[in-house]
């Protein structure tokens, strides 16, 4: 497609929001009825054929509320917060390709961009926690600095890992490199690196804390800080931030996607396409939903055990053991 | 180590000053039926603190209320109600739901209290019940022992109007949740409380809704 | 695992506390309880229940009705243990009185006391996982007290705050189909137990959440006056059950749960094997129902308990409850003192919670298994 491009840019930013909204409205629904189906309910049913209707009727209701801003916050800050964790999650979707030929922007330092915006994130939900002036608040953006801290290292090290394998940053290339069958998915490229499961796990985990999703949801924790950072939003303040949530799962999913397991590649190497890179996806982002409503939450301290005495050690093992691997083999 | 209802009677004898009866004992235990009704005899004299028993005449049923002068001023004035005509007595658990029933001047509950510690009993509940035909307050502690289940119920009756007992929070953390309780409820203080405000009424309540003559 | 010393350090040396109030609205106290908390950062260096927030004064209720009229507040101070608490009272005018209780009237008391302990322990267990973030066992442990409750309200046509004992038995006899029904939950409830046993018990953080975390000691439950699964998990084996037998407790082979660590894990277990043994209970009363009246006969519809004061202790769900009613002959209680057995566990709290972390004192609290009207009254 050659088309002009201010319209292929204004295409794609259209493209970007409509994906994340829908994506936003319809993982809650999914979320409810898988919530529903793990708890042996029926979930949502009245509004519309199986409940279908119900994120617009929650979207609707969340809308017509009025927006409280406390007395006392900081009032710029606090609106300003919702909107700074909404954009991040846009962004880096602006860098992910769904296919070959469906990407918004094919940038070489994709990855860069991607964890540089999703870091963003963190100071978002810290800034408006901060200026909620709420002790719960305050709490909670405590802990998801330091949680966020803790987990973008060993991310980070899996990702330096990963980039040291492929040897680029480019989103697309990487995939491409996946192409051909199961076994070329960087998951599986034992021959470089045999612990590479193992730095998949580590990302999924991280990816987790980073989304702030059980068991490491730390930051809403409601039965500990109410609704930590949030507890202060009404209305569509507070959907904007919900909204961010299943954006930033759905942006930590796809690069999981892309990373590890072939992006649109198709794992028996024919009839490769979007709707390989969508199942991947959407697996994972089931898994999200799954893991959350199985475990229960865990302790902030070992939380940031898990990383600093666990999962820092094993990646920077990791990141040794390909680089003399590389070296050597 | 759990002390027989026998030897937490003879402890309580030597607490209180009073001496029991040469020879008697009694079983633990739900079913110590053959036991009930044994009383110690006091001594009248060597006490330092008599309690109120050892002068009160022989009790009456709180319900006929007769023998009691209004306006009394002294803790250990002799009241009707329930007073038995001996402060220790053994009572059978399934009549009353407790083995011991011991009734003590007001400084003597730190003295239980202690006792209690140290065989080891736990404080189970501060129970303050309003005499207002008496016009006395009386405070009843109710231990019990988590290995040998004895039951002690150790009781004080102080005047109404000046209703006060030392605390024994001190001695049980528990009992400063109970003694402001009862505080609150029957206005009765208790001397040495660290925290003597509501707990379950509004923090500002001045009124004490227990007592028989409260009106809403 | 947080050092000690590290804890005595950050609670002490600093002067930079902050008050946060937990409650009186807070998902994690269930009710109206409200818990001052002096924080140092995350740890709190001291934690002050405000109870009474929904205080009734159900004792000087008791001091304005008759004997009877007092029934219907029995089963309203802890709402999901209500049998226990009508059973306490029933137990005390009867023992004030001196009614004989018929042996069936005894039995169905016990069968459906336990049947009570069972769904009050289902609720403790689905909303102790919620304190901990697990929300889904809620649902499970509703869905079987949900059978329960289906049982009960059959039975006595409440769901919740059942008024079913009266003095000297109980409001009506159970049919077939009640015994039927009880039979086929507790061979419907051992295999979920065994099934919570695997997802929940043994889950990994779950284990880290509880273990190890928010020691009580026999000594502090002993100079707290603290009761049932609490000073059980302490290593006490003390239930009123055993300790002072009612009613026709002695009658049945069952093992009083133990455990000495005296953690969150300990109290947890506790009640999960309570649960498996009122089933035993259960199964051993339906087996040994005998026949007979279910009310005694020549009770006086006035009572007039003869003047005294008499005190009856039962194992309610959340440890010793202990009625004690003082009666001057008249219809009406001349007083009425309800000793409940959260009101002692909470009072532990502000020793046992300090210097711990807030997510570790909610998890002390949950294993609390507090219900907030049984605090206030």
């Amino acid at each position: 497609m050659n088309l002009p491009e201010p319209f292929r840019l204004l295409l794609f930013v259209l493209g970007t929001m409509a994906f994340v909204g829908a994506n936003a409205a319809y993982l809650v629904w999914v979320e409810r009825k898988g919530a529903a189906r793990f708890q042996r309910r029926p979930g949502p049913t009245e509004v519309g054929p199986a409940g279908l209707l119900q994120p617009i009727a929650d979207a609707l209701k969340l809308m017509s509320k009025q927006l409280i801003v406390p007395p006392g916050v900081d009032s710029i800050l606090f609106r300003l917060a919702p909107i700074l964790v909404m954009m991040p999650a846009m962004m880096c979707l602006a860098t992910i390709p769904f296919s070959e030929a469906l990407a918004a922007r094919n940038i070489n330092v994709a990855l860069v961009m991607v964890f540089a915006f999703s870091s963003i994130n963190v100071m978002a939900i810290m800034l408006g926690g901060w200026a909620s002036r709420n002790k719960y608040a305050i709490i909670s953006a405590a802990r998801i600095v330091s949680q966020n801290i803790a987990y973008e290292i060993p991310m980070m090290l899996v990702v330096i890992t990963l980039v040291m394998m492929t040897g680029t940053m480019n989103l697309r290339e990487i995939v491409d490199q996946q192409a051909g069958a199961i076994w070329h998915w960087n998951l599986f490229r034992l021959d470089e690196n045999p612990l590479m499961p193992v730095t998949f796990v580590i990302f999924y985990i991280c990816m987790l804390a980073e989304t702030n999703r059980a068991p490491f949801d730390m930051a809403e924790a409601e039965s500990e800080l109410v609704a930590g950072a949030f507890t202060e939003y009404a209305g569509m303040g507070f959907g904007v931030y919900f909204m961010a949530e299943y954006a930033n799962i759905v942006v930590g999913c796809a690069l999981a996607t892309l990373l590890f397991l072939g992006g649109w590649q198709s794992p028996i190497g024919v009839w490769s396409g979007i709707p390989w890179f969508l199942l991947k996806m959407y697996a994972l982002v089931f898994s999200v939903i799954w893991v959350r409503w199985t475990f229960p939450r865990t302790q902030f301290y070992s939380l940031l055990n898990l990383s600093w005495k666990i999962l820092i050690p094993v990646s920077l093992a990791t990141l040794v053991l390909t680089a003399i691997m590389m070296k050597i083999l | 180590m759990t002390p027989t209802l026998t030897e937490i009677a003879k402890a309580f004898s030597r607490v209180l000053g009073v001496t029991l009866e040469p020879g008697f004992s009694a079983e633990p235990g739900g079913g110590a039926s053959a036991n009930s009704g044994i009383t110690a005899t006091t001594t009248s004299s060597s006490s330092s603190a008599p309690s109120p028993a050892t002068t009160a005449p022989p009790a009456t049923q709180a319900s006929t209320g007769t023998a009691v002068p209004a306006g009394l001023t002294t803790p250990a004035a002799p009241t009707a109600g329930m007073i038995p005509s001996s402060p220790i007595v053994f009572t059978e658990h399934a009549s009353r739901g407790w083995h011991l029933d011991v009734t003590v001047t007001a400084p003597q509950v730190l003295d239980t209290a202690r006792l209690m510690d140290r065989l080891g009993f736990c404080l189970d509940m501060v129970t303050g019940v309003d005499w207002m035909a008496q016009q006395a307050m009386e405070v009843v502690y109710d231990y019990l022992h988590f290995d040998s289940s004895v039951r002690v119920v150790v009781r004080t009756r102080v005047p109404r109007e000046a209703a006060e007992v030392p605390t024994i929070s001190e001695i049980f953390p528990g009992a400063n949740w109970h003694e402001r309780e009862t505080h609150e409820f029957l206005g009765i203080r208790f001397a040495g409380h660290p925290n003597l405000t509501p707990l379950l009424l509004p923090e500002d309540a001045t009124f004490h809704p227990l007592r028989k003559d409260f009106v809403a | 695992m947080i050092l000690q010393k590290d804890i005595e350090r950050l609670s002490a040396g600093s002067n930079e506390t902050f008050v946060l109030n937990l409650g009186p609205q807070h998902p994690a106290t269930h009710g109206v309880l409200r818990v001052k908390l002096t924080m140092d950062g995350e740890f709190i260096t001291r934690a002050e229940p405000v109870p009474g927030y929904i205080h009734r004064m159900h004792e000087k209720m008791g001091e304005n009705r008759t004997w009877a009229q007092f029934l219907p507040n029995t089963s309203r101070i802890d709402y999901l243990s209500a049998m226990a608490y009508t059973h306490a009272y029933v137990a005390a005018v009867e023992r004030a009185a001196k009614i004989e209780v018929p042996a069936r009237a005894e039995y169905i008391r016990v069968i459906t006391s336990e049947l009570n302990r069972v769904s009050s322990h289902l609720v403790w267990f689905g909303a102790f996982l919620l304190d901990l973030g697990g929300f889904t066992p809620l649902l499970y442990a509703f869905d079987d007290r949900e059978k329960i409750l289906d049982l009960l309200e059959g039975l006595t046509g409440s769901r919740l705050t059942y008024c079913y004992y009266r003095f000297g038995g109980v409001c009506n006899d159970i049919d077939a189909g009640f015994v039927e029904g009880a039979r086929a939950f507790v061979t419907y409830m051992r295999p979920r137990l065994l099934m919570y046993r695997e997802l929940v018990t043994d889950n990994v953080i779950l284990r880290k959440r509880l273990i190890g975390i928010g020691f009580i000691d026999r000594d502090m439950c002993r100079r707290y006056g603290a009761s049932g699964a609490v000073l059980r998990g302490a290593g006490v084996n003390y239930d009123v059950r055993r300790a002072e037998p009612y009613s026709v407790y002695p009658q049945f082979n069952f093992d009083i749960p133990v455990f000495p660590e005296g953690d969150c894990m300990a109290r947890y277990l506790v009640r999960m094997e309570e649960i498996a043994q009122s089933l035993r209970i259960i199964e051993q009363a339906l087996d040994g129902l005998p026949e007979g009246p279910f009310l005694a006969k020549g009770v006086p519809r006035m009572m007039k308990p003869p003047a005294g004061d008499y005190c009856f202790a039962v194992e309610a769900a959340r440890g010793r409850f202990v009625v004690r009613v003082v009666s001057e002959g008249k219809d009406i209680p001349y007083r009425l003192r309800l000793r409940t057995p959260s009101f002692s566990n909470l009072s532990l709290f502000e020793e046992a919670s300090r210097g711990m972390m807030l997510p570790d004192a909610l998890a002390l609290m949950g294993s609390l298994d507090l219900v907030i009207p049984d605090i206030d009254r």
